[in-house]
């Protein structure tokens, strides 16, 4: 083949078998009215933070998370009857590291938050959190006990509030496709530094409490130092 | 009528005048302080163990339901509440004062089991030291935590550290010892088979459990302080639901209504009481699917038919729920003195519906034997694995379903009658296996009962005379009972004995509100059923156990 002479393809030589099966339909095994609506070209153009947010959002695995009541109608909502499944985030994984989406469902007192903060550090990102029901808003019923943290965001950022006490499974269906919505836009709640925090112990302030259980905790265990008198 | 027992001839069964009582204590007593719901002896802090002891072994006292502890002006007070398996309306209350400025009070662990959590839960929350007590540190607040939360001079804004100590990694070196070569294994807090926030620091010698300890307080919300600031009338209701809020909120707020009703001296409507039966057994149902539900999860796997299966029915009889009360899971349906509203109209509609939902047991529970119980990995799994014997049942004050599966013939619905179920025809279900197979077994038996209850109790709706349909008695705007009475009752709920302490001061919020939660007391019953066992073993006896964490923290 000479150089001067234009590259023209030999259509005789291409394998087309596939392209003809998905244009006339035959192999409609991977066939679907999206896959007819793109014609014979198998690439669209899109660009690529949209299209991962797109593939974020409709495939969602939450982490299997139980704390109270609300833990129940979430149950409710992941199996029969309400089937979260459906609009592609109903699989609870048991590891953190392995879900994208975190429902808190439940009161966080002041013995489990540091566990629920350790439990949302291990999940990768990006990750996202569904507060369910009003114990997660404001300590919901609970408010004013001495051992319950005044809700879910003074210890991690949420995207999604469902009210409710408990939420029925219908409305958190509801606060879930929201948030697959949001995720699909490339929307999401800011990181930030929550009022409760893990830090080591010896990098609190010193004050007369911590001078107190100096003996108890060693310099480099992780606490979480509740200020219960600043709490909204 | 197969309600009444066979069995009730033995002499600690015979009943005891509180003279005679007093008299074989002697000494011992040095005041009286009766309760509404029993005779009190007031004894020095140093003769807990003795008094006890005289009262299990001489008298048949063997079931200490509950260990109520509260701060008084001049003193620090410890109440054992002691009945009888045999006969529950039997009751005597031990009040055990200790000082104010050094409160210590022996400690009844030696005599009773139970106490060992619940004087810690009493030194915990309310600040009363224990002498003898095996292990006195925190059970619910962080180990870290600053001053006793029910005691009178808390003060609630003060700073508190909470702190997450590092566990290490449990192959490293030094948990390994080199004659028994153990290891530390945490399961939990945040972990599906411990059905919500539980702890349980095992250790393992290979592959069997050397000592498993239950760590619980991830979830204690402060219920009793929530009580104690709500009025009577209206505001401590809405509670009850949340403390076994596995649909069994009827069940939890008849607790509630029947010792503020006792201490008040409030008369309930027969007909409030047909739909309160009626309504609490439906519960028990939903309760008792999700203890099904979730049992099969550990035992076969992850979310899988059978799980699939009892949530449907659960859905089945919320649905009936919510046309009665017109919630799906925090009813809020009962009232001081009866219930909130009639049957939801048209009334037709309801009955058959029910009847409906009634109609579906014997195939549904046949479905339930095919795809469980005679299953034979599912056989494997649990029969024999998780004993529990029935004496050991008793020590620890195990009671509901967990007693029952150890052939404990005990329920309140039964020997200590409230409601309508003394007229109603039914069964209590005992099995006498004590393994992680007959609790299942228990629970699903009775499901059946507690249908054959709904049917009659709908039987009796429907002919129920138009002009009788009271659903409510009258009861004052506001409740103040007497100053310084004090009650202690208790109904069986979805998970055994479900019993409230109150004490009132006069005012129109009780002075002290003590929950005796059965799960607390089933859960101290773990390390008896797992220690020797395999890992899956422990995960199969927690789930027969069938605790809820809402109720065990509270």
């Amino acid at each position: 083949m000479s150089s001067d002479q234009p590259f023209i393809t030999d259509e005789s030589q291409v394998v087309t078998e596939t392209r003809d099966a998905r244009m006339t339909g035959q192999g409609d095994r991977f066939n679907s009215r999206l896959r007819e609506a793109f014609g014979s070209s198998p690439f669209i153009l899109t660009k690529f933070d949209k299209f991962l947010n797109w593939c974020r959002g409709s495939s969602m695995f939450m982490l299997q998370f139980g704390i109270a009541c609300c833990s129940i109608e979430m149950m409710h909502t992941y199996a029969v009857k309400h089937d979260l499944d459906r609009f592609g985030s109903g699989v609870p994984r048991a590891s953190p590291r392995q879900a994208d989406v975190m429902i808190v469902p439940g009161t966080i007192v002041s013995k489990f938050a540091p566990r629920m903060k350790r439990v949302y550090d291990q999940m990768p990102e990006p990750k996202f959190v569904v507060g369910m029901g009003s114990c997660t808003i404001s300590g919901g019923p609970f408010q004013e006990g001495y051992n319950v943290i005044k809700g879910a965001e003074e210890v991690i950022p949420i995207d999604i509030h469902v009210p409710g006490c408990p939420p029925r499974p219908e409305a958190l269906v509801y606060g879930v496709v929201k948030l697959q919505e949001r995720v699909a836009n490339g929307e999401a709640a800011p990181v930030t530094v929550k009022p409760y925090e893990l830090e080591e112990f010896s990098d609190l302030e010193r004050d007369e409490l911590v001078d107190k259980l100096a003996d108890q905790i060693d310099d480099d265990e992780l606490v979480m130092r509740y200020n219960f008198a600043d709490s909204p | 009528m197969s309600l009444e027992r066979p069995d009730r001839v033995d002499d600690d069964a015979v009943e005891r005048t509180p003279d005679e009582l007093e008299a074989l204590l002697g000494d011992l007593v040095v005041d009286r302080d009766d309760h509404l719901n029993a005779p009190g002896f007031v004894i020095r802090p140093d003769t807990v163990q003795e008094t006890l002891r005289t009262l299990k072994e001489q008298a048949g006292y063997d079931h200490l339901s509950v260990v109520s502890a509260q701060e008084y002006e001049n003193r620090y007070e410890s109440i054992y509440h002691l009945k009888k398996y045999d006969d529950p309306t039997q009751e005597v209350s031990i009040v055990v004062p200790a000082d104010k400025d050094d409160p210590v009070s022996e400690s009844a662990e030696p005599v009773f089991r139970t106490a060992d959590w619940h004087e810690r839960e009493a030194y915990d929350l309310i600040g009363i030291e224990y002498d003898d007590h095996p292990d006195l540190r925190r059970i619910l607040l962080p180990e870290t935590w600053q001053g006793h939360p029910l005691s009178m001079d808390y003060d609630k804004d003060r700073p508190q550290i909470a702190t997450l100590p590092e566990h290490a990694n449990p192959l490293e070196d030094h948990h390994k010892d080199a004659e028994s070569d153990t290891m530390f294994l945490n399961i939990g807090p945040h972990h599906p088979a411990t059905h919500g926030v539980l702890h349980l620091k095992t250790v393992l010698d290979g592959e069997q459990v050397a000592d498993v300890e239950p760590d619980i307080g991830y979830l204690h919300r402060s219920e009793e302080q929530m009580a104690q600031s709500g009025t009577y009338r209206h505001q401590i209701m809405p509670y009850p639901d949340r403390w076994d809020y596995i649909s069994a909120g009827l069940l939890n707020e008849w607790a509630y209504a029947r010792a503020a009703e006792d201490l008040a001296d409030i008369e309930v409507p027969e007909y409030a009481q047909v739909i309160r039966t009626m309504g609490a057994e439906m519960c028990r149902i939903a309760a008792h699917m999700l203890a099904l539900a979730t049992f099969a999860l550990d035992i076969n796997g992850d979310f899988t038919a059978t799980f699939m299966y009892a949530i449907n029915d659960r859905e089945r009889v919320q649905n009936l729920l919510e046309d009665l009360t017109g919630q799906r899971l925090m009813f809020n349906y009962f009232r001081l003195g009866g219930v909130v509203w009639d049957l939801p109209e048209p009334r037709e509609e309801f009955f058959s519906k029910t009847r409906d939902f009634l109609d579906q047991p014997p195939e549904s529970v046949e479905e339930y034997h095919n795809l469980i119980t005679s299953n034979e990995v599912f056989q494997m799994r649990t029969i024999d694995t998780g004993i529990l014997p029935p004496e050991v049942a008793k020590n620890y004050g195990a009671t509901g379903p967990v007693a029952r599966g150890s052939g404990v013939d005990y329920d309140l619905r039964r020997d200590d009658p409230y409601g309508y179920y003394d007229e109603l025809d039914w069964d209590v279900v005992t099995e006498d296996g004590g393994d992680n197979f007959s609790r299942l077994l228990v629970r699903m038996r009775e499901v059946e009962e507690s249908a054959k209850i709904i049917e009659q109790c709908v039987d009796l709706l429907e002919d129920w005379p138009e002009d009788e349909r009271n659903i409510q008695a009258n009861v004052p705007r506001t409740l103040r009972p007497d100053d310084d009475t004090e009650i202690y009752r208790a109904v069986e709920g979805a998970k055994g004995e479900l019993g409230i302490y109150i004490r009132a001061d006069g005012t129109d919020k009780p002075a002290r509100f003590k929950i005796r939660s059965p799960c607390f007391s089933n859960l101290q019953t773990l390390p008896e059923m797992a220690n020797g066992e395999y890992i899956p073993d422990v995960i199969a006896a927690l789930g027969s156990l069938d605790v809820v964490l809402g109720e065990v923290d509270r």
